[in-house]
């Protein structure tokens, strides 16, 4: 933290700092927040879904066995391996755009808005690591929903929704906004797969990377102002997090 | 007429048959008591009566409406569940309130309502506590105020003292049936502690194996069990395999015991029956000379003190007994001592059993 208020002959500055709010650092920290945000986002929303739809009542155990497992894996399965399985499946010559060219249906004609080394396609990749580590960490707590809490919503006279409206969302809150934030910082330190999929791609952690290896600008003062910067919206975040989620679980207290 | 009716209700799951045919008629205000060991369906035929499953066959009435394939949230029953089901995310008053904020009655004489049954339950005190500030007791009371908040047509209790100890399960069942007579409201209440199903309830359906085995009132389920299983189930019984040697004189013979019994009177002679004897029907004296008629000579094999009542079991030739008798008197009869055991020709009750069906397992009284 300290270097990142030093200039190069180690002479206290605020100038690093200055920079972060200039291009193209600032569009670095909008670039991040973007993917972060609609990764966490949609991650957590389908991975809610598809825990529920593993746990709820009538699904078979089997199921349940076999999705944890595999979200056991898949969300530990990141970085260069992850970059260079997307792009042996979904990159230009990958096995399902050569079977889709090879069927008659050019993916890159048909849909040439999407290309995996884009934003998008980051955004992709790292669905691959986050709908998973949402299963994982929420499947407790929609575990934690007792049967008996429906039972006796319906028997007081609830609907599906209502039960939902007045338990199951208010129980799930806290858990779900923890989920939340720990995707959005998942996504947020994650280098190594936006690195292999688009390295032009202006995200802060592969700016850091490149000031410090020298890769563009030998800076690593610069790298630790953007690092400092991370810090800061990571505890922006914590610090809007934490009284969401102290107003969400008042009444476990 | 009935205001509750479960009519031949029929509920299989795979090949077990947890329901088979079931009838009960409850009369408005009346509270009946399923009681059975685990397995026997009493928590599915409430579970079907609550609306939370569907029977295979047979059907429900309440006031005459036939309710078998209405959903739970439009059946207007009150449920009060095993395991603690408050809401954890309301407190005491919230949870109370809920099924009337469903309907659109939480406030005006809908909050006075809330008001009155927390009180009702003893819990004006600690109406903004949440569930896990609530001891276990605390928890079920709030449990029973928002069962009752949306005045149900009929209450249904799912083993709801079970979790709680003991001293607690006795004020609490005490104060659930004082409601319930303060309330009229018709009861349908599932246990599988026969002193509780006795000690509060208006009618008891004992059930075995998917079965209503006996229904009466307690009285009655104590003082003449109908079948070998509820004469086991209900109390404690001495019981004895038996063959009637005389139908005229009602004399009966178990393991070369003869005993004079009143019931065996009108019998078969050859009849295999089971005589039931309670603990507290027999006398038991020290041993003099000479045997007096209709009784039985053992030596004292244990004594287990239950407080006002010691239970002192005789062991002697080919059968055990086992008798209650005061504190006091029992201090006279030492184990090792040997005794006489009265069996009073009235106090004994007696079941038929299949001439060529199996013996009754040899099942120690203490066991009961």
């Amino acid at each position: 933290m300290v270097g990142a208020f030093q200039d190069k002959a180690n002479h206290a500055t605020f100038s690093n700092i200055h920079l972060l709010f200039q291009h193209p650092y600032v569009d670095a920290y909008w670039g991040s927040l973007r993917i972060s945000v609609i990764t966490a986002v949609a991650g957590s929303f389908f991975g809610i879904l598809v825990a529920y739809a593993a746990i709820r009542d009538g699904t078979p155990r089997w199921i349940r066995s076999v999705l944890t497992t595999f979200s056991g894996v898949a969300a530990n399965f990141g970085g260069i391996p992850l970059a260079f399985a997307f792009i042996a499946t979904l990159g230009p010559l990958g096995v399902v755009t050569t079977w889709f060219r090879n069927g008659g249906y050019d993916l890159s004609v048909r849909w040439p808005q999407f290309q995996l080394f884009s934003e998008r396609g980051v955004e992709l990749a790292y669905m691959y690591f986050q709908l998973p580590l949402m299963i994982l960490v929420i499947a407790p707590a929609l575990d934690g929903l007792k049967r008996e809490w429906r039972e006796a919503a319906s028997n007081l006279g609830a609907k599906g929704w209502q039960f939902w409206r007045y338990v199951g969302i208010p129980v799930l809150m806290p858990s779900f906004l923890g989920a939340f934030i720990l995707l959005f910082g998942n996504a947020f330190a994650a280098y190594a797969t936006a690195y292999s999929l688009n390295q032009g791609q202006n995200i802060v952690p592969i700016l850091i990377g490149n000031y410090y290896t020298g890769n563009v600008l030998d800076n690593p003062h610069l790298a630790q102002a953007l690092a400092f910067g991370m810090f800061v919206v990571l505890a922006v975040m914590m610090l809007l997090y934490i009284p969401l989620q102290r107003r969400a679980a008042r009444w476990s207290k | 007429m009935s205001y509750l009716e479960l009519q031949d209700l029929h509920r299989n799951f795979g090949a077990v048959k947890a329901l088979n045919g079931i009838n009960i008629a409850l009369g408005e205000g009346e509270f009946l008591s399923l009681l059975g060991p685990s397995g026997c369906g009493k928590t599915t035929a409430l579970r079907l009566v609550a609306g939370f499953d569907r029977p295979d066959a047979g059907g429900i009435v309440v006031d005459g409406r036939e309710i078998t394939n209405v959903p739970p949230n439009k059946r207007d029953m009150g449920m009060v569940f095993q395991a603690y089901s408050l809401f954890p995310n309301m407190n005491a008053r919230q949870n109370v309130e809920f099924g009337l904020r469903i309907r659109g009655k939480h406030k005006g004489d809908g909050s006075k309502r809330v008001d009155d049954l927390l009180e009702l339950v003893g819990l004006s005190h600690a109406v903004d506590r949440y569930p896990h500030q609530l001891s276990g007791g605390m928890q079920q009371r709030v449990a029973l105020a928002r069962a009752l908040a949306i005045e149900p047509r009929v209450l249904l209790l799912d083993e709801p003292l079970s979790a709680l100890d003991a001293k607690v399960r006795v004020q609490l069942r005490e104060e659930i049936r004082r409601i319930q007579l303060e309330l009229g409201i018709t009861t349908l209440y599932v246990t599988h502690d026969q002193e509780e199903a006795l000690a509060i309830s208006d009618h008891v359906a004992v059930m075995y194996g998917g079965v209503i085995e006996q229904m009466g009132t307690p009285a009655e389920m104590y003082t003449a069990p109908a079948t070998p299983f509820v004469a086991e189930f209900i109390g404690t019984m001495n019981r004895l395999d038996a063959t009637v040697l005389d139908g005229t004189t009602g004399e009966v013979e178990h393991s070369g015991l003869r005993l004079q019994v009143d019931a065996a009177r009108g019998r078969r002679t050859g009849e295999r029956v089971l005589v039931l004897i309670r603990p507290e029907s027999l006398e038991l004296e020290a041993r003099t000379d000479g045997v007096p008629p209709n009784s039985f000579t053992g030596e004292v094999l244990t004594q287990t003190f239950l407080g006002p009542v010691t239970r002192v079991k005789v062991t002697g030739t080919g059968t055990s007994l086992i008798a209650d008798m005061s504190t006091a008197r029992a201090a006279a009869l030492p184990v090792g001592a040997q005794v006489v055991a009265r069996i009073p020709s009235q106090g004994a009750k007696l079941i038929s059993l299949p001439d060529d069906g199996p013996g009754l397992p040899a099942l120690d009284p203490d066991d009961q």
